[in-house]
């Protein structure tokens, strides 16, 4: 019995065991409450898919060297700037989601390429700086926020006329415009659709001659140097991807939560995020498709599922978010106290 | 003459952060048009109430371990504290005392196992120092939700949620508010200052400053330049880090207690919060670096810090229209000043040990 369990953490990791050994109790427990087990498993797949992208931003950061990307919510305030002008322009349904995706492709990739610049000045510390730029980048915006010259009534305070309101509401927009392209009994297809073509593109280019470049200067950068790949532009790259697909993933998010949300919301996004793909088994230096995958499901399952089981069993309080803060963030601790030397090497 | 010049540009070098502080917090207060007596008062208050926190961050600073983003864990330390005095209905400075003296043990505890994971992350403190803050917050509150009324028994029904599960959300503390602020409480025409609460503040800074000048003061300092040759000196580098912790969770679950014994009433899940960030803020602001940090940068920092605090949103409303813009903007300045000082201490790691490599 204790040879099966070492067995299992070797083989998985602790954080990705202990995860699913809560998840199959919270099951159980929803099961003995008398809760539609479906029902849980549907919105489960629909919380997952909603934050699948954002965590498969976080493979082209740790595969390029720059460690667990910390400074997402730079990227997805990209996103959520192209969402809000494809917004004012009035474009509506598929076609306002597919321009507003197409838009945070350039915005994404300029922040992304600023911040690139940075980290390239700052290699070993790049978890610790990025955190804190992606806090003061979240906090600017909350000025940008009020004083951009949006106009459309439904984005604005009602009162004096002006500032973003705090949620936007996307119905009429493009509310759950991926969830329900393909109506399949209340499951996001559309939603997953879209993931596995992000995550198919990004694999073929990670397997691409550009995509071993890439890895091979995040995973010996000296190598790398001696081979002739420019590492620092690699890492630049690797960090532009990241940031583009974490403006799409907001998009994503949003698209299927019905709203945008503005000022601090974006603040601790990439903690979950990096959370998630932690779950799946990826560490600061490793990190691949499949741990998304995994690490989306059991994350937000666990999050979906205990929502209803704790608060049938204890009404008061918040503890739902209480076992997110300290799932999340007790699984990032780990992972630091797991890797050695440095931020990321 | 020459030798003058540099120096000259090297005391602006030094202080060019608090510096352009004073000239932000001179403009903001000018735009505020608040009364200079107010801005003074509020300063000082804020200095009294915040000072302690900040200097808790020095010690592990000076040991190397860069900004103590986990003095949270003492803030909750004193929080238990004052919990547990407000419990046994407990005032004044008698109460105080008391909730000093339990957070005590608690403090040593937390700071002790943050420590013993720090010293495991050796070399990304900052991070793991952060990411730990948010993870004892969630301990923190499974315990005052889930086992306060349950497992740890509250017989002061009136501090419970209606459940009688769980820490209401905010805990008067009116018993306390002011014992140790108004027990010497100068007043000078508009002008009023905590002289208690002041005495205290000096007090710790000069026991800090002796402190630094015996052995272990030196230990740190070693330690916190070179792990490897303060080892070879035959300096336990790792008891040497838990020691440094120890202090300043202590120090600031203290901190945190005469904080809200200003404050007057507990969040009792949201008071704890930011301190670490605000205090870190405050500290680099007065000029100090990830790895160099003294009590003139935790005082002068303090009072910027704070001085821009209080004019911030009036000064937002007069240019903007909007005070909530003054809010965004300190809170994007908090942020922002411990991002740059980040970036530029990595920065200066990077080149100098670029440097190292070419010479060898």
């Amino acid at each position: 019995m204790l040879g099966l369990w070492n067995k299992l953490l070797n083989k998985y990791g602790y954080p990705k065991v202990s995860i699913s050994l809560m998840l199959v109790v919270m099951l159980s427990l929803a099961v003995w409450l008398g809760l539609d087990p479906v029902e849980l498993v549907r919105s489960s797949l629909v919380r997952s898919a909603m934050n699948s992208v954002l965590v498969l931003a976080m493979v082209p950061a740790v595969a390029c060297g720059v460690g667990l990307n910390f400074a997402l919510s730079i990227g997805i305030v990209g996103g959520l700037m192209a969402g809000l002008i494809s917004m004012e322009l009035g474009l509506r349904g598929v076609l306002g989601f597919a321009f507003s995706v197409v838009l945070s492709v350039p915005i994404s990739s300029l922040l992304g390429y600023l911040y690139g610049l940075l980290l390239n000045r700052v290699k070993g510390d790049e978890m610790t700086v990025g955190t804190y730029m992606g806090f003061s980048f979240v906090s600017l915006m909350c000025i940008g926020w009020l004083l951009l010259p949006f106009r459309r009534p439904e984005m604005i305070w009602a009162i004096g006329g002006k500032g973003l309101r705090t949620t936007i509401t996307l119905s009429g927009y493009y509310d759950k415009v991926l969830d329900r392209l393909i109506p399949l009994g209340g499951l996001p297809v559309g939603t997953i659709l879209f993931f596995g073509l992000l995550a198919l593109l990004l694999k073929l280019f990670m397997e691409s001659k550009w995509g071993m470049a890439l890895k091979i200067a995040g995973l010996s950068p000296s190598f790398a140097a001696a081979s002739g790949v420019d590492v620092d532009r690699q890492r630049i790259l690797g960090t532009m991807i990241s940031m583009v697909l974490g403006g799409i993933g907001i998009l994503v998010y949003a698209q299927s939560y019905g709203f945008f949300q503005l000022y601090v919301a974006p603040l601790m996004m990439p903690f979950a995020a990096a959370s998630a793909i932690l779950i799946g088994g990826a560490s600061a230096r490793h990190a691949s498709i499949s741990h998304v995958i995994s690490g989306v499901l059991l994350f937000q399952s666990l999050l979906t599922v205990s929502l209803p089981v704790i608060n049938k069993m204890m009404p008061e309080g918040n503890l739902s978010e209480v076992i997110r803060i300290i799932v999340s963030n007790g699984v990032i601790l780990y992972a630091l106290s797991r890797s050695s030397g440095g931020d990321v090497r | 003459m020459r030798g003058h010049r540099v120096d000259l540009s090297k005391l602006i070098g030094s202080n060019l952060v608090p510096a352009f502080f004073l000239v932000l917090c001179l403009l903001g207060g000018w735009a505020s048009r608040l009364q200079v007596s107010f801005i003074l008062n509020e300063v000082v208050e804020r200095l009294a109430r915040n000072a302690l926190l900040v200097l808790s961050l020095i010690f592990p600073a000076l040991a190397g371990m860069g900004m103590n983003f986990a003095i949270v864990v003492g803030a909750m330390a004193g929080q238990i504290g004052l919990i547990t005095v407000k419990i046994l209905d407990l005032g004044g400075l008698a109460g105080i005392g008391l909730a000093s003296l339990i957070s005590t043990p608690f403090a040593v505890l937390f700071g002790y196992l943050t420590g013993r994971v720090l010293n495991i992350t050796k070399g990304r403190e900052m991070i793991t120092s952060l990411i730990l803050g948010f993870f004892a917050m969630g301990l923190y509150q499974l315990v005052f939700l889930l086992f306060a009324g349950t497992v740890i028994p509250i017989p002061d029904k009136s501090i419970l949620l209606p459940g009688g599960i769980g820490l209401k959300n905010a805990i008067d503390l009116k018993l306390i508010q002011y014992a140790l602020d108004d027990l010497l409480m100068v007043r000078l025409g508009p002008m009023r200052a905590p002289v208690a609460t002041l005495l205290l503040v000096a007090f710790f800074c000069l026991s800090m400053r002796s402190f630094m000048r015996t052995k272990w003061g030196q230990d740190f300092r070693a330690v916190g330049q070179d792990m490897h040759v303060a080892s070879v000196a035959g300096i336990d580098v790792d008891r040497t880090r838990l020691v440094a912790m120890v202090m300043s969770t202590v120090l600031a679950a203290w901190g945190q207690i005469v904080f809200l014994q200003n404050i007057g009433t507990l969040q009792t899940y949201s008071s704890h919060e930011q301190v670490g960030m605000f205090a870190v803020a405050s500290l680099l602001v007065g000029g100090a670096t990830v790895a160099k940090a003294s009590i003139a940068n935790a005082v002068v920092g303090t009072l910027l810090f704070h001085a821009l605090f209080v004019v911030s949103p009036n000064a937002g409303k007069n240019l903007f229209g909007d005070p909530q813009i003054g809010e965004f903007f300190r809170s994007f300045v908090a942020y922002g000043v411990i991002a740059l000082s980040l970036a530029m201490h990595a920065m200066q790691k990077q080149m100098e040990s670029s440097r190292g490599m070419r010479e060898r």
